[in-house]
């Protein structure tokens, strides 16, 4: 029985076509990395799972309790400080006041937040601290699942060999699925149960695989010897770094 | 312990912001070089020295009217600035949500504000005499637009990122609005608010004078009857002085409470 269940969803943005009969499933406590090229419809395929924009058809179940998300920008509320923003979602769920600031600390340390930042504003942040707070923000509330929709694009390579080092380490602690989209190759074997391609015209999952042991066990050799099969000898992964975004909207 | 930082926090806002004061004396020094310059190029009638206004205002205070006709102004012009700001952020917000709203209400603003001020006046005359109403609707009609068009801005201009990312942690449409987008709409809204409050009182005296309402206006027109520029210019400085004391009483400080995070955000040194 998976967590989530999408069943032949399509979507169209002003009459275009992005998405047609995409059926996929995420099992409990199960990594799925959906990669495609850029423009696929990969984000919309994330927000229409996480119910922020309606699909034009399909249908989706979800079996999770709770749910949070990661986005490609922080999206931070700039005129409240760290511990404001990663406290926010308590404050949506009516958490008792007395217990907020110890789960706060809780999630921002999971994330790699020293106390000493959660007074700052996001302006005071770094752009990498800021990420880091919006990690502690989707973990607070203790979901069972979580979105990442291209998290990390936006950060250097050190600081995102960090962040998923992270993402692994709470997913191993907290025990929550994920559906993480991402178009960096490298990122989906680090962090990943299961790969899922996404059709280069939107049409569908191409296939998926099952990059061999679970997520923090592999070796490094290992995930770029496997992302350099992928790349030379796969023909599942032949369009993955085709640049259409132009032909889309 | 957080109650003490956050103290300390505020008293350290309102020292610098009264050190920051000496700023605002220098450029009222220069502005009292120029009128005394004026004053010596041009004469008494003229231009009267500043010192001999302020002695004339410091008159006027002590001698008693001056405070109750200022406190009628003063009271007129937040009636109607009131007014202005609950129609204003209210009709702007609805209409920043409902574009449909918004299109029609487009050629109404730019008719209201085509029309001159004085024309309102007018009207507000014959409708309502010489009254409080007169004034409260004057300063209505004129003053409206502006917190419309800054409530509007304010709701047109948020970041739509933020509310997704607070539909997606389970908040509904009104706690969207609470969290989310009434915070980003007071910062377009307050400058619109503080202009809004300066043209209330503008137009407050306006209306006064030219509907002989009394308060500041009335003086004024007593003051132009009888020539007496001194007195004439200390009414002036009265009524600009009762425009700061209420800006800087009743909306700077819900303003720096809303806005702490921008201090936090200029870097050293540049804190205005």
């Amino acid at each position: 029985m998976s967590l989530l269940e999408l069943n032949r969803i399509g979507h169209a943005f002003f009459g275009r076509t992005v998405l047609e009969g995409i059926t996929l499933g995420v099992a409990r406590q199960e990594i799925v990395a959906l990669v495609g090229p850029s423009g696929s419809g990969k984000s919309t395929l994330a927000h229409i799972a996480a119910g922020l924009v309606e699909p034009r058809e399909g249908r989706i179940a979800r079996r999770y309790l709770r749910h949070a998300m990661v986005f490609q920008e922080p999206r931070l509320m700039p005129w409240a400080t760290a511990a404001g923003n990663i406290g926010f979602p308590l404050r949506l769920s009516r958490a008792p006041r007395r217990m907020r600031r110890r789960m706060i600390a809780d999630a921002a340390l999971r994330a790699g937040l020293l106390p000493e930042d959660l007074g700052k504003y996001p302006s005071e942040l770094s752009g990498g601290m800021r990420q880091r707070a919006a990690i502690a923000r989707a973990l607070v509330t203790d979901p069972d699942f979580i979105y990442f929709d291209e998290p990390f694009t936006a950060l250097d390579v050190a600081l995102k060999r960090r962040m998923q080092d992270l993402v692994i380490e709470a997913a191993a602690s907290a025990r929550f699925a994920a559906l993480f989209i991402t178009h960096d190759l490298l990122e989906a074997i680090r962090i990943s149960h299961r790969i899922l391609v996404l059709d280069a015209g939107g049409r569908g999952i191409a296939g998926e695989r099952l990059p061999a042991g679970s997520p923090g066990t592999r070796d490094e050799a290992a995930i770029f010897a496997l992302r350099q099969h992928y790349l030379t000898a796969d023909p599942l992964f032949a369009h993955i770094h085709d640049i259409d975004e132009r032909l889309r909207p | 312990m957080s109650l003490f930082s956050a103290c300390l926090d505020r008293l350290a806002r309102l020292g610098r912001f009264l050190w920051s004061a000496w700023a605002g004396l220098a450029g009222l020094a220069l502005i009292g070089a120029l009128w005394q310059a004026g004053h010596e190029a041009y004469g008494d009638f003229i231009l009267t020295a500043p010192l001999d206004t302020l002695a004339a205002a410091a008159r006027l205070l002590r001698e008693g009217r001056a405070q109750e006709l200022l406190a009628l102004t003063t009271a007129r012009a937040l009636a109607g600035f009131g007014l202005c700001a609950l129609i204003g952020t209210l009709a702007g917000v609805a209409a920043g949500y409902s574009p449909a709203t918004l299109r029609l209400s487009r050629p109404v603003l730019t008719l209201l504000l085509g029309v001159p001020p004085i024309a309102w006046i007018v009207l507000a005359m014959i409708w309502f005499g010489p009254s409080d109403l007169t004034v409260a609707v004057t300063i209505l009609i004129s003053a409206t637009p502006v917190v419309f068009v800054g409530a509007v801005e304010g709701v047109v201009t948020r970041d739509r990122g933020l509310d997704d990312m607070a539909r997606v942690f389970g908040a509904g449409p009104l706690r969207r609005f609470r969290f989310v987008s009434a915070r980003q709409i007071s910062a377009q809204l307050f400058p619109a608010l503080i202009l809004a409050l300066g043209s209330a009182f503008k137009v407050a005296i306006m209306a006064e004078l030219l509907a002989n309402a009394g308060g500041i206006g009335g003086a004024l027109a007593r003051a132009r009857a009888m020539l007496d520029i001194a007195e004439a210019l200390a009414w002036v400085s009265l009524a600009v002085a009762a425009l700061i004391a209420v800006e800087y009483i009743l909306i700077r400080p819900v303003r720096a409470e809303l806005e702490r995070w921008r201090e936090a955000a200029a870097p050293w040194g540049v804190k205005r």
